[in-house]
């Protein structure tokens, strides 16, 4: 991963699209879902992030783990932006079904319709879920 | 004498919460824990069916499992209790015994 | 590979990664930083202490190419870049930057 030069993949881009379904401690999905995204984001593909299901949970605001002896992960969404990761979208219905609404989260998405995120897997090369 | 349940599975991806509360006697009691707490939101597609119980079952809740998810108190289930760990063993001891649901 | 620091032992992976960072001190990072080879100076901590505000807001240590983009963003061009970061450490400013810093091998780094 340490490139002397600053240069870029120049391989073929294809669209890639990580589908996040996971509540955030009651399992190991979202956080290694999370540090494969952060792996893949080196090589300059096309990526964007869904949010859905209880996967909208890992980006709760006001997380504090310390009682439950885990590492709190939600700061780490916020350096998807640094890693070039700036297409992230979140289901409306699953947000609303669980009572939240864009105000909740720790990033700043784009809400979707379902209809709309179905027309968005549609157009990806890979889709990988977790 | 009375159960206390536990179940550790968030309702909106397992109906373990449902199956419980089909099972559960009145006068029982079910605790809420690991992602199982997200049941203890208010106002979600989920919360009817223990609001539902609510006064006829006790409902409690492990705290730190809550703050862990970000989730405020006064976004919860009204008539929830919250424990800690040390509230936690003092049920298990006040009930005869526990059925976990996985 | 722990490391031994006014007469405390701090443990460390075999690598020479602090596995608990909040074991962490000034004296510590000296210690590491001679086992590396590498004679702190300010422009060196100037890195160490950007990684380790990076590791405070975000819980990750930043591969090198996100470290070396936000250098340039909060301390210029003239610094965020590689050929400044490998010159103050040599082996990768990720890598043993991050060493010194206390934090984590960075995410993505084999």
């Amino acid at each position: 991963m340490e490139d002397f030069e600053d240069n870029e993949f120049d391989g073929p881009i294809k669209k890639f699209m990580y589908v996040n379904r996971k509540a955030p401690y009651g399992t190991v999905y979202a956080l290694e879902g999370l540090e494969v995204v952060l792996i893949t984001a080196a090589f300059d593909q096309d990526v964007c992030l869904v949010f859905v299901d209880d996967g909208v949970f890992q980006i709760k605001k006001d997380q504090e783990t310390t009682g439950i002896n885990m590492k709190n992960f939600s700061p780490t969404y916020r350096a998807l932006e640094g890693y070039d990761v700036e297409k992230i979208y979140v289901e409306k219905e699953s947000l609303e079904s669980r009572g939240f609404s864009e105000d909740d989260l720790v990033i700043p998405v784009e809400i979707l319709s379902s209809a709309e995120i179905s027309e968005l897997m549609d157009a990806q090369d890979v889709i990988v879920t977790f | 004498m009375a159960l206390l349940h536990t179940v550790n599975k968030s309702p909106f991806e397992r109906n373990v919460i449902s199956d419980c509360l089909r099972l559960a006697k009145d006068g029982s009691a079910i605790l809420l824990i690991e992602d199982g707490v997200y049941a203890a939101l208010e106002g979600t597609s989920a919360s009817d069916e223990i609001t539902r119980r609510n006064g006829s079952i006790k409902f409690f809740a492990l705290g730190p499992d809550i703050e862990a998810r970000g989730l405020s108190e006064k976004s919860l289930i009204e008539g929830l209790t919250l424990v800690d760990y040390s509230g936690f063993v003092d049920l298990v001891e006040e009930y005869s015994s526990v059925q976990s649901w996985l | 590979m722990d490391y031994t620091v006014n007469d405390q032992t701090i443990n460390a992976d075999e690598e020479g990664y602090i596995t608990d960072i909040s074991t962490w001190s000034i004296d510590l990072a000296g210690t590491i930083a001679e086992t590396e080879n590498i004679d702190m100076g300010d422009d060196h901590w100037e890195v160490v202490n950007f990684l380790r505000d990076y590791y405070e807001e975000y819980q990750i240590a930043p591969a090198v190419r996100v470290l070396t983009k936000a250098v340039k963003k909060s301390l210029g061009p003239e610094k965020g870049n590689s050929k400044y970061l490998y010159e103050l450490f040599p082996y990768g400013p990720a890598k043993q930057a991050c060493k010194i810093a206390g934090l984590p091998k960075p995410t993505g780094c084999v």
